[in-house]
């Protein structure tokens, strides 16, 4: 091996008369090792200020965020985009605390969603009227320790499968579980779960005579819980207990070797993982005054798993910031047909850049593109009137710059459903073929994409986001697998 | 510990079965203080089975293992290790996600007690065991001198190149401070240069780190080298012990590596 050829730095082998490197020499493991770390970082400046990032150190980067997550209500945050701030960090912090399950231990937990919900439910039942004839009406300072204590239980028990399942029969194992809650609240004794209607009239989080009423004042108590749930996890993570959730993820059977109580240690895991959604979940319940058996159901599962994929698993910081992305784009950009047009057109034009090199192929696409819909347009207007009589769906700049250039007929439904398969088959194409082809297919796959978009993608929200974040995951996949802020890992067949 | 004289570890009547497959038959084996003892054999004679046995990845069917003088069958692998039996894996298992500081230092997880909320307050005992930690590491990663110098220490255990991933393993297994140490084929895929390096490590590592060494490996020159005693194996039974020459001219072992002599074959029909 090369490294072992290289005769080894330092003094003793100064009277060679060779140049002293300031560095220790590279042998394989370092070329590798740099290698590995180039790959980490983006191209030019995005990489540059990444680099400066990671120079200043976790806790100083941790403190940053927060203060630039105080400070956006203060800027002019407010009504809608606060309500999307507030979900959006409560996906966060439930997206840290699966990190703990998922990106640490290794285990792919399908059923996390539901300690969301027990956390949510115990809050609720312990802050309204409908347990005895008065209610409990709890102190917050006293209901919310309890709740994330009895959701930590709950964790040790749903944990108690990992110690014989792994994989993807834990998944499903735990999937069943997530489901069974739903079920569980929709129908079990609806005198005290409401069943479908679920618990309204549930407290506001209060103790010692204070109320967190208003969503500003829960905007700025979720920033700073994230924070601290960061704060305190980053520090589990550099200690003992994080070093064997991660021998144990990398290899359980080694790490039992090494004096390393598997069973013990995965299920400390999903405790740990337990107790944070279920204080997620009475902040949630707090903020919402109400809780119905729907908000626990999969889809949030599916948001939260999106968030933490998206954000790099196995770091903290990544989960959090890979959910409230993901929760801004999906909860926010895309409801609104201007914001997500921008969003659409914005990461159309951001791949391109990315990858269409030299930037002459690119203008090139660019300007053909445009031609062919203006041309198109002309051809379709000449032939009747009524197959470009729809306009854009989008609003603002972008149907005022689109207006002659893409074909909306009048009946833009059907006309888009057919433009939607195509768009499928020109992309499926796209990813098959290579070279010359491949950019010459790319022009009428961003006419059929945009013609798309205008006819049937933007008027249909609730459809385009799920395609959407579908889509960013994809195109993240393959150009950064380990996630946004993750480490690059090595999977080893055992 | 062990009383003097007294073996480190002894097997006695040790079997072992997977169905009607006999992977273990009856197997006397022991290895005593500060002795280094092979394991030979060919492919599938039952050796890394012994270690799997000893380290409590299987239950014995049958026998007894004991280890310092208690009984260890059947405890669970994490108990047995924390007890001081330490191993290295013929396929390497390193927490290859991990950097080369934390795989040694994960491995001081049964001799630490800070619970969760020690470490996170960064209490007395959490700072020491943590601090205590980090000796050890450097202290067993300084073992191979500049193999695992400073500067791999922050890199992940996949970064390493082959030899350094088998050296990095057995720092792993020095780091639960062990009084044996199983090695299993520690030479495997390594060039003539490295393979003598091996030899000499594993005297070192008895003379140093003061631990019996009991080790399985195919390639002669280790076996000869290191061993004090030699143990040959076949079809999960000891067909012979002694010291190397002897257990090397040994007729059922040459029979079992080579087959039999054909001419003898010839002669019985």
């Amino acid at each position: 091996m090369s490294d072992e050829a290289l005769p080894p730095p330092g003094p003793e082998h100064a009277d060679l008369g060779a140049p002293q490197l300031a560095g220790p020499q590279v042998g394989a493991d370092e070329w590798v090792a740099r290698q590995a770390q180039r790959h980490e970082h983006l191209p030019s400046w995005l990489g540059a200020g990444q680099r400066a990032a990671e120079r200043a150190g976790w806790w100083p980067r941790l403190a940053l965020a927060a203060v630039a997550g105080l400070l956006l209500p203060v800027l002019g945050l407010g009504g809608f985009q606060l309500q999307v701030g507030i979900d959006a960090l409560v996906i966060a912090l439930l997206a840290v605390g699966l990190n703990i399950v998922v990106g640490s231990a290794g285990m792919l937990d399908l059923g996390y969603v539901a300690f969301f919900g027990f956390g949510a439910y115990g809050f609720a039942l312990l802050s309204s009227a409908k347990i005895g004839t008065n209610g409990i009406h709890l102190s917050s300072v006293l209901s919310i320790p309890v709740v994330m204590i009895a959701t930590g239980a709950l964790g040790l028990l749903v944990g108690l499968p990992s110690r014989r399942l792994s994989g993807d029969y834990l998944a499903i194992v735990t999937l069943f579980f997530g489901e069974a809650f739903v079920e569980f609240t929709n129908n079990v004794s609806p005198g005290v779960l409401g069943g479908p209607n679920g618990i309204v009239g549930v407290d506001t989080i209060h103790a010692f005579g204070v109320q967190v009423s208003s969503n500003k004042a829960y905007y700025f108590l979720l920033v700073i819980v994230l924070v601290v749930t960061m704060a305190v996890l980053r520090l589990l993570d550099t200690s003992r207990t994080g070093r064997a959730w991660r021998a144990v993820r990398e290899d359980p059977l080694a790490a039992a070797a090494m004096t390393i109580p598997v069973d013990r240690v995965k299920l400390m895991a999903f405790a740990f993982g337990a107790t944070v959604a279920g204080l997620a979940g009475t902040i949630f319940a707090a903020q919402q005054i109400s809780v119905f058996p729907t908000d626990f159901d999969t889809p949030i599962l599916i948001i939260i798993y999106a968030g933490l994929i998206l954000g790099g698993a196995g770091s903290i910081a990544g989960a959090a910031t890979g959910a409230l992305v993901v929760m801004v784009i999906y909860d926010g950009l895309l409801r609104s047909p201007t914001d997500s047009g921008y969003l659409f057109y914005g990461l159309i034009l951001l791949a391109l850049i990315a990858k269409l090199r030299p930037w002459r192929r690119l203008a090139l696409v660019l300007a053909v593109t445009a031609a062919l819909g203006f041309a198109a347009h002309a051809i379709a207007s000449a032939i009747a009137a009524s197959w470009v009589a729809g306009g854009p769906q989008s609003t603002g700049l972008i149907a005022d710059a689109l207006r002659d250039w893409v074909i909306v007929p009048a009946n833009p439904q059907t006309a888009g459903n057919v433009g939607f398969v195509l768009l499928v088959c020109l992309l499926i194409a796209l990813v098959q073929l290579k070279g010359g082809w491949r950019t010459i297919l790319l022009v009428p796959t961003l006419y059929v994409a945009s013609f798309t978009w205008e006819t049937v993608l933007s008027p249909n929200p609730s459809v385009t986001r799920q395609l959407m974040i579908g889509a960013i995951l994809i195109v993240m996949m393959n150009a950064r697998p380990q996630g946004l802020l993750g480490t690059r890992r090595v999977e080893v067949a055992q | 510990m062990s009383a003097p004289g007294q073996p480190v570890l002894s097997l006695s009547r040790l079997s072992l079965a997977f169905g009607g497959l006999r992977a273990l038959s009856e197997l006397d084996l022991t290895v005593g203080d500060r002795e280094i003892v092979s394991l030979i054999g060919p492919n599938g004679a039952g050796k890394s089975t012994v270690f799997n046995v000893v380290t409590g990845i299987y239950e014995p069917s049958g026998g007894d293992v004991r280890f310092a003088g208690q009984s260890i069958a059947g405890r669970a692998p994490h108990v047995i290790a924390q007890l001081g039996i330490a191993r290295t894996f013929q396929s390497l298992r390193l927490f290859m996600n991990m950097s080369v500081l934390e795989n040694v230092i994960a491995a001081t997880y049964g001799h630490t007690g800070a619970t969760p909320p020690e470490s996170v307050l960064r209490l007395p005992r959490a700072r020491r065991e943590e601090r205590e930690a980090r000796e050890l590491a450097a202290d067993v990663l300084s073992f191979f001198g500049q193999r695992l110098a400073g500067y791999r220490w922050d890199q992940p255990a996949y970064s390493l190149s082959y030899a350094n991933r088998r050296r990095l393993e057995i720092a792993r297994a020095l780091a639960t401070r062990p009084t044996l140490l199983l090695l299993d084929e520690p030479a495997a895929g390594m060039n003539p240069a490295e393979t003598h390096e091996v030899t000499e490590l594993i005297g070192r590592l008895r003379d140093e780190r003061k631990v019996a060494i009991c080790v399985i490996e195919h390639d002669m020159h280790v076996v000869a080298g290191c061993s004090d005693r030699v143990v040959a194996l076949d079809h999960g039974v000891k067909i012979a012990e002694g010291d190397f020459d002897a257990v090397a001219n040994h007729p059922a072992v040459v029979e079992a590596y080579m087959g039999r002599d054909p001419e003898a074959l010839a002669e019985s029909g």
